[in-house]
């Protein structure tokens, strides 16, 4: 598995694995568990994914910000079980300046978060647990 | 004489978090008349016990990348019905 893992996942490896001395830039994005939804409180959550698509479309995002700026990226996404506070997802681009660094990291958590077939379940603190459902709360988002 | 077979073909489904929960099982070996598209697999899905709580269109893929409901689907494929994604 290249971009989906059940390890934590640390920043620090992928702005190392994407660093070149002919890269000036380097722009990141953790997502991180939120103790809140939608007003509740939320205790933690179990992230599955449909592995091997998740993979692939992970690649393909890759793929396509880097063909699109002159960029080098490095993505995780974490699955399992995770507290508040755990890293989720992480992205670096890296770049000769930051505006093509800043555009395809945004550019890349943006897909990840439209495309890769990942589902979470959370567990809030009165108890009850709910698989999220991003698009229920688009009107009032 | 038998009447000629109808053809068919016979897919993979899998189905992910509330929809594996609502259907009762993650993978299924399903036959369709053929020619067959994604909504044809996704009839014959919301025609099982708990069936009714797949939306008319839910999100799809085929072979490993989302595809639209009208994409034709050959035997063997391997179809993935997928709940609101939510990853991120």
């Amino acid at each position: 598995m290249r971009f989906v893992t059940a390890d934590p996942i640390d920043l620090a490896p992928l702005i190392a694995a994407v660093q070149a001395p002919e890269r000036g830039g380097v722009a990141s994005f953790l997502g991180l568990v939120r103790n809140h939804h939608e007003g509740r409180g939320v205790l933690r959550l179990d992230y599955s994914a449909y592995g091997p698509m998740a993979e692939a479309e992970c690649g393909r995002i890759v793929a396509e910000a880097e063909g699109r700026w002159r960029v080098t990226i490095a993505l995780r996404h974490r699955v399992g079980t995770l507290a508040v506070g755990d890293v989720a997802v992480a992205a670096a681009a890296a770049s000769a300046h930051r505006e093509e660094a800043f555009a395809a990291c945004r550019y890349v958590i943006e897909e990840v978060k439209r495309r890769v077939p990942i589902w979470k379940r959370e567990h809030y603190a009165d108890g009850t647990v709910v698989w999220v459902d991003p698009t229920a709360s688009l009107q009032h988002a | 004489m038998p009447a000629p077979a109808t053809p068919s073909l016979t897919v993979r489904v899998l189905l992910f978090a509330s929809y594996a929960e609502a259907l009762g099982f993650e993978t299924l070996e399903l036959t369709v008349p053929s020619p067959a598209t994604l909504s044809t697999v996704i009839e014959q899905l919301r025609a099982l016990p708990g069936g009714d709580q797949l939306p008319l269109k839910p999100l799809c893929a085929r072979n490993l990348a989302h595809a639209p409901a009208e994409e034709a689907v050959a035997m063997g494929d391997e179809i993935a019905v997928l709940p609101p994604l939510a990853g991120g």
